[in-house]
């Protein structure tokens, strides 16, 4: 990718499929500014029934792990068998969880 | 003038100006400046589209001639169009399109907003479907038209010499006749001139954050409604009726 200056800032799209649900990435978007990111994200994330709601979110202000991050960060969880939630029963009726 | 033939008429103006202009939008598809502007003028052509089949299909229905929304739109010539002419004209630049639509927009929302409250329940249905469109057309468009006249020299002055190329063309929005007056008193379609303060209203919003100003005087185009058009729609007519007319038997 070049530095060329003449392109509109990136936009993260995160859609909300139903109300309650959380939202998703859905994909990124191009615009100048906030209100015609959400208008961009809402013609090409949102036009087809995709969405209930939408959040758009600079993507320079996304702080992200690196690669590099990969042992020290999740490494550690996958021994402790007593950190995962299997041994709990799911009560009935829960659909979401 | 008998109900049947005043609601022919009423719809077809309704989808010949969603025809028209859904046509111009779909010029940009694969031009637009930038891929999601491109998808943004390809929805709202498709919704204006979808308003077009609705209404000219209903008018068919009503004619009771056992005309569909295919023959309405394909075997009409330019006369028997009654579109206002603001939505014939050349796609224009970026800045011309999203001004043509910003104007039209506002004016057909406060135009559906009426019609929802129809006494005729198709016409009322199909209003309050166009109106969600109608209302994110007029966000879309209205936010270009503010960035475009707010923003560089350069865009100012397209965009203004645009607004005084599509001024001429905004009288004729709140036009009205004899099947207007027959629909009204039947409570089945409301007052245009009425809206003209409201759409004001809404203009004078966008433009004031634009820098832009509503130009005074000046020539007025009239009687799109009658069949009276500019030498611009017979060429969309052309490429559009080309195919269905050169081969009827076509189908998708």
């Amino acid at each position: 990718m070049s530095e060329s200056t003449n392109q509109w800032p990136i936009w993260e799209v995160f859609t909300q499929k139903k109300n309650g649900s959380s939202h998703e990435h859905a994909g990124s978007v191009h615009a100048p500014d906030a209100e015609m990111a959400l208008l961009n994200a809402r013609d090409v994330y949102g036009r087809r029934n995709e969405a209930v709601n939408i959040w758009v979110v600079p993507a320079i202000e996304i702080v992200a792990s690196s690669p590099e991050d990969i042992g020290p960060f999740f490494d550690p969880g996958n021994d402790k068998m007593y950190r995962w939630p299997n041994f709990y029963k799911t009560p009935e009726g829960i659909k979401q969880i | 003038m008998t109900k049947e033939e005043a609601i022919f008429e009423y719809c077809t103006r309704i989808g010949d100006n969603a025809v028209i202009l859904g046509h111009r939008l779909s010029e940009w598809t694969g031009h637009s400046p930038i891929l999601e502007e491109d998808i943004a003028l390809g929805n709202m052509s498709l919704d204006l589209i979808g308003q077009a089949r609705g209404f000219l299909t209903y008018a068919g229905a009503v004619e009771g001639k056992g005309r569909s929304e295919d023959d309405l739109a394909y075997h009409r010539d330019a006369h028997q169009y009654k579109n206002k002419n603001i939505n014939e004209l050349p796609k224009g630049d970026f800045g011309f399109t999203m001004l043509r639509s910003f104007l039209f927009s506002s004016f057909a929302y406060l135009q559906f907003r009426d019609l929802v409250k129809s006494k005729d329940e198709t016409i009322s249905g199909l209003a309050e479907k166009a109106l969600k469109e109608i209302t994110y057309h007029v966000r879309h468009t209205s936010q270009w038209v503010i960035r475009l006249g707010d923003g560089t020299e350069e865009s100012y002055q397209r965009i203004n010499e645009s607004l005084q190329e599509l001024w001429s063309y905004t009288d004729e929005l709140f036009e009205e006749n004899d099947v207007d007056a027959f629909l009204q008193k039947e409570g089945i379609s409301f007052s245009h001139k009425n809206l003209r303060l409201e759409w004001d209203k809404m203009i004078d919003e966008v433009f004031a954050k634009a820098n832009l100003s509503k130009p005074v005087g000046g020539y007025q185009s009239k009687g799109g409604m009658l069949g009276l058009h500019t030498e611009h729609l017979g060429f969309i007519l052309a490429e559009m009726q080309f195919l269905p007319r050169a081969y009827p038997d076509a189908i998708w």
